[in-house]
C-alpha cells in the first residue's frame, strides 16, 4: 500500500513539473468555454442589414424598426436602388437586405398582400436560413398585430421552453464539459502511462513487486480529481459568466459528471494499452476521441438531422449519453427517473472499457 | 543460482537466441559479451520475465522466470539499457520513489549503495534529465539497488559512459558482489570481459563460449605476432594478401596476426614483405590477449 501511495505522489510532480501538463489541464477547460461562449457562436445578435424602401410609409417604417429594435439586426446602409445590393453586400458586409416594394400600406389597406423581398447572404446558410426566420418572424408580428381584430386569422403563439431566450450556453456548456473531460482523462492518461513505456521505465516498473492494476489505478487517480476539479469549474463559468443555471440536482451532476470522468479514463487507458508512444496516444486520443465528441455526440449537429446510419453510430458515443443528461439536469432540472437509462449506458461502457483495458494490459514487453 | 538450459527465441523470421545455456553460479559477476544485436537484451528480458522464451526455460533460484514470475520479479534489479530514470524527477525523488515501489526505503538499505550513491549526493536536488551519462549510470544503478535484490542484471550499463567512470563503475560492481550479491552484466566492450569472473560470448543469439577469462585466453590456440611498421595500412594490405594468412587485423598501432598453421614461420613471412617493399617491419610473438580468442572465435 505504502508503494502505492509513492507511485500516486510521483504521478503529482510529474504533472505540476511540467507546465505544458498544467496549461492543458488548467488553460484548456477555461479558454474553450470562453470560445464557445464567445466566439463559435451561432446566435443572432447585431446581424448587419440595410434596407431598400421604395413606399417610405408609416407600414414600412414600423416594420424597419420592428426589425432594428429587436436586438437581431442592425440597420448599417439605406439603399435607394436594387443595384446597390450586390455592392452593399460585397462591400459593406451586409448579410442581408430587405426589399419593400411601392405602396406598400396602400396596398395592405386594400386588402392586397404587401410584398416584401429578402435578400439574404447564404455563404453561410445555416446563418441566413436563422437571419431569414427572425426576420419573417418579426414581420409575421407586425402583420398580427395590424390585423387584430379582424377575423379569419390565425395567430399562433410559440413559446420556446427550457431556453427562452435560445440561448446557446444551453448547447454549449454541457458540450463543451463533455468534449473537455474526454480529452483531459482520455488523452492525459493515455499519454502518462504510454510515456512510461517510451521511456523505458515501464520495464523497471514492471520488473517491480507493484501490481500492474496498481500502476493503472495509480497513474488514473490524479486524473479524476483534476478533471472533477475541471467539471466544477465549467459549471461554475456557466453559471458566473453565462448565466447558465443548475436546475436539478448539484449533486447528481457531479455524481454523473464522476461516472463520465471514469469512462473517459477507462478509455484512456484502453488507448495507452495500444499504444507505445505518446505521439500516437495523442493522435488516437483526438482522432478517435474528439473529432466523434464534436461531431457526433449531439453537441453542434443535431442528431435528428443526421443519416440513419450516423444517428446509429452515434449511440456508441460516450459523450453523446452524458450531454443529454447533463442537459437534463442543467436546464430541465429532471431528477434520476428521466436519466436512469443513460446512467446505465455509460456504467455499462465503463466497465465495458475497464475490462478490455485490463484484459490488454501487459504483464511483459509483448 | 541462475539457469538458463536451451533458451531460444525468434522475431518473426529473425532467430534472437539459438538455444543458449548459461549457469551462473551464488555470487559470481557473470559478463555477457556480444556485438549490437547479438541477443544480449532479449536474454536479459527472458530473465527479467519480461518477455517469454519460445523454448527452454530459465530458473533464477530455483524459480521459473515464466510460471514464477511474480517472485522472481521481488528478488531482482534491473537495470535496462537506456538508463529508466524519470527525468522530471530530482536525483532524491527518484531513489525514494524506487524504495517505495519496492517496499523499502533509502535509509533502511543506505548502506548498500551508499559508496555509489555519494558521488551523486551533491547532486541530489537536480533533476535526472540534467545529470551527466556517469551520474545518471549511477543513479540507476542505486535505484535497481536499493531493494537489496539477490541478483542484479544490467544490460550494458557502460554504453555511452566516459572511461573513467566506466572504470569506477566496475569497481563499484566487485564491491556489490562482496555484499553477497549475484550480478549479471552484458557489454559490447571485449575489454571489460576480464573484469568478470565469468563470461559468455554471444554472436547472432549463439553462444560461442562460456569460461573464465583467463580459461578463454588459455584456449587460444595458435601463435600471435605483433607487426608494426611505419606504412602500417599497406603491410595490413599485403598481409591479406599472404596465402599462409589466416587473420591480420589492426589493434591500435600494430597489426594482430596469424597464420593458418599453429605456429607462425618469421623468416618467410619476413622475406615476403621485403618482396613487396616493407624493410622497416618489426615483429614479436605475443601473449595473446581477450580480444584475440573472442576475435577468433567470431571469426570461426
Amino acid at each position: 500500500m505504502k508503494s502505492f501511495y509513492g507511485f500516486i505522489r510521483k504521478e503529482f510532480l510529474h504533472i505540476f513539473r511540467d507546465p505544458r501538463t498544467l496549461l492543458i489541464l488548467f488553460g484548456m477547460p477555461i479558454a474553450q468555454i470562453m470560445i464557445f461562449g464567445y466566439v463559435v457562436t451561432n446566435e443572432i445578435k447585431d446581424i448587419p442589414i440595410a434596407i431598400l424602401d421604395h413606399s417610405k410609409d408609416q407600414a414600412t417604417r414600423e416594420i424597419s424598426n420592428k426589425l432594428i429594435s429587436s436586438g437581431y439586426f442592425k440597420l448599417v446602409m439605406n439603399l435607394t436602388s436594387l443595384k446597390e445590393v450586390e455592392p452593399a453586400m460585397k462591400k459593406g458586409n451586409v448579410k442581408e437586405v430587405i426589399v419593400f416594394e411601392p405602396d406598400f400600406r396602400k396596398k395592405m389597406e386594400s386588402g392586397l398582400p404587401g410584398s416584401v423581398q429578402i435578400i439574404a447572404d447564404a455563404s453561410d446558410p445555416n446563418t441566413a436560413n436563422l437571419i431569414v426566420n427572425y426576420t419573417f418572424g418579426i414581420m409575421q408580428d407586425y402583420m398580427a398585430q395590424y390585423q387584430q381584430g379582424k377575423p379569419n386569422t390565425i395567430v399562433p403563439e410559440v413559446r420556446m421552453i427550457y431556453n427562452e431566450g435560445l440561448k446557446g450556453v444551453y448547447m454549449f456548456v454541457p458540450g463543451t464539459m463533455a468534449l473537455i473531460l474526454m480529452l483531459i482523462s482520455a488523452m492525459m492518461t493515455s499519454i502518462s502511462i504510454s510515456r512510461e513505456k517510451e521511456l523505458g521505465t515501464m520495464e523497471v516498473l514492471m520488473v517491480s513487486p507493484i501490481k500492474p492494476f496498481q500502476i493503472v489505478v495509480g497513474k488514473v487517480i490524479p486524473y479524476i480529481g483534476l478533471s472533477f476539479i475541471n467539471a466544477v469549474v465549467i459549471i461554475v463559468l456557466g453559471f458566473f459568466v453565462f448565466g447558465l443555471p443548475v436546475k436539478g440536482s448539484l449533486i447528481i451532476l457531479l455524481l454523473e459528471s464522476l461516472l463520465f470522468i471514469s469512462l473517459a479514463l477507462s478509455l484512456g487507458i484502453l488507448i495507452s494499452t495500444v499504444s507505445n508512444s505518446q505521439m500516437v496516444a495523442m493522435f488516437i486520443s483526438l482522432l478517435g476521441l474528439m473529432l466523434p465528441t464534436i461531431l457526433l455526440s449531439g453537441f453542434i449537429y443535431p442528431i435528428e438531422n443526421m443519416p440513419v446510419v450516423l444517428q446509429w453510430i452515434s449511440n456508441l458515443m460516450p459523450p453523446k449519453w452524458f450531454i443529454i443528461v447533463v442537459k437534463n439536469i442543467m436546464i430541465k432540472g429532471e431528477g434520476w427517473q428521466f436519466i436512469w437509462k443513460e446512467t446505465l449506458i455509460m456504467m455499462g461502457m465503463t466497465a465495458f472499457f475497464l475490462l478490455v483495458a485490463i484484459r490488454k494490459f501487459k504483464i511483459r514487453l509483448e | 543460482m541462475i539457469r538458463i538450459d536451451n533458451i531460444s527465441k525468434s522475431y518473426g523470421y529473425r532467430l534472437a537466441l539459438d538455444s543458449v545455456s548459461i549457469h551462473v553460479d551464488e555470487n559470481e559477476i557473470f559478463g555477457l559479451i556480444g556485438p549490437d544485436g547479438a541477443g544480449k537484451t532479449s536474454l536479459f528480458r527472458i530473465l527479467c520475465s519480461l518477455i517469454l522464451p519460445d523454448s527452454g526455460n530459465a530458473k533464477i533460484r530455483n524459480l521459473d522466470v515464466v510460471t514464477d514470475y511474480r517472485e522472481v520479479r521481488k528478488i531482482i534489479g534491473y537495470m535496462p539499457g537506456r538508463f529508466s530514470l524519470y527525468q522530471d524527477l530530482t536525483v532524491e525523488e527518484n531513489l525514494e520513489f524506487f524504495a517505495t515501489v519496492f517496499g523499502t526505503s533509502i535509509k533502511e538499505n543506505y548502506e548498500l549503495i551508499k559508496d555509489i550513491y555519494e558521488h551523486i549526493e551533491p547532486f541530489k536536488n537536480r533533476k535526472a534529465g540534467k545529470l551527466s551519462g556517469g551520474m545518471k549510470q549511477k543513479l540507476a544503478l542505486s535505484c535497481a539497488l536499493i531493494h537489496r535484490p539477490a541478483v542484479l542484471i544490467l544490460d550494458e550499463p557502460t554504453t555511452g559512459v566516459d572511461a573513467v567512470s566506466r572504470k569506477e563503475f566496475w569497481e563499484m560492481l566487485s564491491r556489490i558482489r562482496e555484499e553477497g550479491i549475484t550480478v549479471i552484466v552484458s557489454t559490447p566492450y571485449m575489454d571489460e570481459a576480464q573484469l568478470c569472473d565469468r563470461v559468455g560470448l554471444l554472436q547472432n543469439g549463439e553462444l560461442l563460449t562460456i569460461n573464465t577469462p583467463e580459461g578463454i585466453i588459455q584456449a587460444y590456440p595458435k601463435d600471435i605476432l605483433s607487426i608494426q611498421s611505419d606504412n602500417l595500412y599497406n603491410v595490413l594490405m599485403d598481409l591479406r594478401d599472404y596465402p599462409l594468412a589466416h587473420s591480420s587485423l589492426l589493434f591500435g598501432h600494430e597489426v594482430h596476426y596469424t597464420e593458418k598453421g599453429e605456429n607462425i614461420d618469421q623468416h618467410q613471412l619476413k622475406e615476403y614483405l621485403n618482396k613487396k617493399g616493407h624493410y622497416n617491419v618489426e615483429m614479436n610473438l605475443l601473449k595473446p590477449g581477450i580480444e584475440d580468442s573472442f576475435l577468433e572465435l567470431m571469426k570461426e
